[in-house]
């Protein structure tokens, strides 16, 4: 589904990403961890298409097209969804009437019809339920006012609504409390199936007794140092990302 | 830095106007030129009676000795006043059309291209529509229907042969004939306009709407409308406007004088989207426009909301002067500035009864190279004891080549007032544009939807059909305009 080769990218002059190699196939969940500035949220951000970070090599498969070429809202509409670690306010802006817009620019875009506000909110309230939200928030601007725990189920309920087929999360995990935790976790895992590949960046273990994932990755400094199964979490959480950085440059140097 | 999305916000390509057609069509037009006699021909042509021609004449002389006014925050080349023609009207059968059917089918076919289709007004229930073309109304629907309630809803000309008494009484007694140097000349030259009396205790079951059209080539626009609205009676009257595309600019200098005795309500709505120039700022309307409601009863209250999309220049600060006791004036504007427009608009209120009340929403978008002003006046006089001003002005910037300013005046006389003031500038993010591309939404929707969301409480103020209108307007004012 998703072919990453050698991917280098800069803002403002500086290399961020400095040849990350990535291959995710339908039905896998893939985990991204690394240390704070290590570039996890730019790849997150290179991947959905933010022109403020430039590509300066490499390239991204995506169903076999070429991802880096399409337009942000083309790819949003192909199916890449990302959770923002920081999802933006838009004052004025009703959420209920922001989602029902994505969501038929995306049926629209998949041959499906349009849903008018009847439905989509029939529509709504079920996916509602899944992440436990009030529905009144639906009535209030984009993220406005929101409290964090609130932005982050938001992401998730986006997510849910619009049926991505590759979803990446962005620290959908960071400052919820265990409870919004367990339900963003079940979220995630309802909307596992064997049509949709799921990229969840995190700095924290725990999350990962919920969403177990298929494999971990570790990103330091740009770059994957490390690839391995749930139980490379375990060791990070252990050992921190010091030692990781460190057997690798020793072990496995990555060509640049 | 500017980021790119900020290029390509700023890559605002030459809006589509579809409303520049011009009407082939027969006209009575008087020479270019201003002087006593064209005013003397104005007036017969109209048949008016000599208060009428001596009001006017006097208009005339206080204006010959005014002076253009500088103040405002627009740029524009110097008026030759001379060169402008002050009436022109669609060549008729020398009496006015008494029906539909007598009207001339290619006026009614540009109404209909406007989307006003007078004929299925009239069938259609909801919107007693004048139209006036150029220099004349046209066309007056529902006017039997509102006849049975006492309702008058004509044009300003007709209502100077048939309610002269009326006219008499008000004319002149919100906006002077000396206000000010736009407004002067409009007293002197003024052709027609609308002219509307809601008796006392009737609530007009319909909204009361007049479609202004400049049509003719050199043509200067120069309508004038009387609301008066008696003793608990209420009134909502909607203005829409447009204009052919043309190279040369063309003025527009209307008044509209409001009245609203005990009780009485008047909401009064505009739709501006006057040819704007094209996207270098040849060409458009310069739009010096006067309106002022007074709130003369107590409990009365007077409602401005204005969607200004059109215009090259727009000028103008439709005010309230709260002279009742407990008396409210609102005020609710849009105003959207693209490419090389140039808006320098607000409000006045002045508070002289007891309790009142004044409301100021006021929302500036800028685009391309716009220049958008919000000025706006509150006035506490000594006797207006616990008066209360609300304020809040908003302003959203699209790309960094235009341009927002603020200039309130605040004048309290009276210790007991409470006035908030907020205000806000904003521009359109980076990162809210992103946000909502990557969940599909294409840039175009996503810049309609962040400035409706903006202008949000003003739409909230318009009649439910033209606040669809409105919205569409603004999108079609901003369509184009993303890469
Ligand atoms: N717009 C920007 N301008 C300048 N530097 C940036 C910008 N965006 C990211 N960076 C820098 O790039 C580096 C990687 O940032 P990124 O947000 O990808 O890290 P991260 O791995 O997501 O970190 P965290 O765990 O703290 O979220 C950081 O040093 C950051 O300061
Ligand atoms: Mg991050």
């Amino acid at each position: 589904m998703l072919e990453i080769r050698n991917l280098h990218a800069s803002v403002e002059g500086h290399e961020i990403l400095k040849g990350v190699n990535l291959t995710v196939t339908a039905g896998e969940l893939h985990s991204i961890m690394g240390p704070n500035g290590s570039g996890k949220s730019t790849l997150a951000q290179v991947l959905a298409g933010r022109d403020t970070y430039e590509v300066t090599q490499g390239e991204v498969l995506y169903e076999g097209r070429n991802l880096l070429e399409m337009d942000p809202d083309e790819r949003a509409r192909a199916g890449v969804f990302m959770a923002f670690q920081y999802p933006v306010e838009i004052p004025g802006v009703n959420t209920a009437y922001f989602l029902r817009a994505a969501l038929n620019s995306i049926r629209k875009h998949r041959g499906l019809e349009e849903l008018d506000a009847a439905d989509f909110l029939d529509w709504v309230k079920d996916k509602m339920k899944l992440v436990d939200m009030d529905e009144r928030l639906l009535n209030r601007s984009i993220n406005e006012g929101f409290s964090g725990g609130e932005k982050k189920r938001g992401e998730i309920l986006q997510m849910a609504v619009l049926e991505p087929k590759l979803a990446i999360m962005d620290e959908t995990d960071s400052g919820l409390d265990i409870d919004a935790l367990k339900i963003v976790a079940k979220g995630v895992n309802t909307l596992r199936s064997a049509d949709r590949a799921i990229i969840v960046i995190t700095h924290y273990q725990r999350i990962l007794d919920y969403i177990v994932p298929d494999f971990v990755h570790v990103l330091v400094d740009g770059r994957i140092v490390r690839s391995g199964g749930k139980e490379l979490a375990l060791e990070l959480e252990e050992k921190g990302y010091a030692g990781m950085e460190q057997k690798n440059a020793a072990t496995e140097p990555v060509a640049s | 830095m500017p980021t790119a999305t900020d290029a390509t916000l700023e890559t605002w390509a030459s809006q589509e106007y579809k409303y520049g057609f011009v009407t082939d069509i027969e006209t009575d037009s008087l020479p270019p030129g201003l002087d006593e006699d064209v005013i003397a021909v104005i007036s017969a042509k109209k048949g008016e009676p000599e208060w009428m021609l001596q009001w006017r004449l006097k208009s005339y002389r206080h204006w010959l000795k005014m002076t253009e006014p500088t103040w405002q925050n627009v740029h524009y080349p110097p008026i030759d006043y001379q060169s402008i023609i002050y009436y022109s009207a669609p060549k008729q059968d020398k009496d006015r059309p008494q029906s539909l059917d007598e009207v001339d089918p290619k006026l009614l076919e540009t109404y209909e291209k406007l989307g006003i289709p007078l004929h299925e007004q009239e069938a259609l229930a909801g919107v007693a529509v004048d139209a006036v073309f150029d220099s004349v109304s046209v066309a007056t629907t529902f006017k039997a229907k509102l006849a049975e309630l006492g309702i008058i809803f004509c044009s300003f000309s007709e209502a100077v042969q048939e309610h002269p008494d009326l006219v008499k009484k008000y004319l002149g007694t919100v906006v002077p004939y000396s206000d000010n140097f736009f407004a002067t000349l409009n007293s002197a030259v003024f052709t027609d306009g609308s002219f509307a009396y809601i008796p006392k205790g009737v609530r007009c079951p319909m909204e009361l709407s007049t479609y202004f059209r400049i049509n003719a080539l050199s043509t200067g626009q120069f309508e004038r409308t009387l609301i008066i609205a008696d003793e608990g009676s209420y009134v909502s009257y909607l203005e829409g406007c447009t204009a052919p595309m043309r190279d040369e600019n063309q003025l527009h200098a209307a008044v509209v004088e409001l009245i609203a005795l005990d009780d009485a309500t008047i909401k009064y709505s505009t739709i501006q989207n006057w040819y704007p120039g094209d996207k270098d700022g040849k060409g458009g309307i310069f739009n010096f426009v006067t309106k002022r409601g007074k709130c003369q009863g107590r409990n009365s209250h007077i409602s401005w909301t204005q969607v200004e999309t059109g215009a090259a220049i727009t000028w103008k600060y439709p005010g309230c002067i709260l002279l009742g006791d407990n008396s409210v004036g609102e005020f609710y504007s849009i105003a959207l500035t693209n490419n090389h427009q140039q808006a320098d608009t607000g409000t006045k209120m002045i508070h002289i009864g007891k309790n009142t009340t004044s409301n100021v929403v006021s929302k500036g978008i800028s685009a391309g190279f716009g220049q958008n002003t919000y000025r706006g006046m509150i006035k506490i006089n000594k006797g207006a004891d616990r008066a209360r001003n609300f304020t809040q002005c908003d302003s959203l910037l699209i790309g960094d080549k235009c341009g927002a300013h603020t200039f309130p005046y605040i004048e309290v006389k009276n210790s007991t007032a409470r006035m908030e003031h907020e205000a806000t500038t904003s521009k359109i993010g980076e990162d809210q544009m992103f946000y909502l591309n990557q969940r599909g939404i294409s840039t175009e929707d996503a810049v309609s939807m962040i400035v409706n969301g903006f202008c949000k409480e003003v739409f909230r103020e318009l009649p439910m059909e033209f606040a669809v209108e409105a919205q569409r307007l603004l999108e079609v004012s901003l369509e184009g305009s993303v890469g």
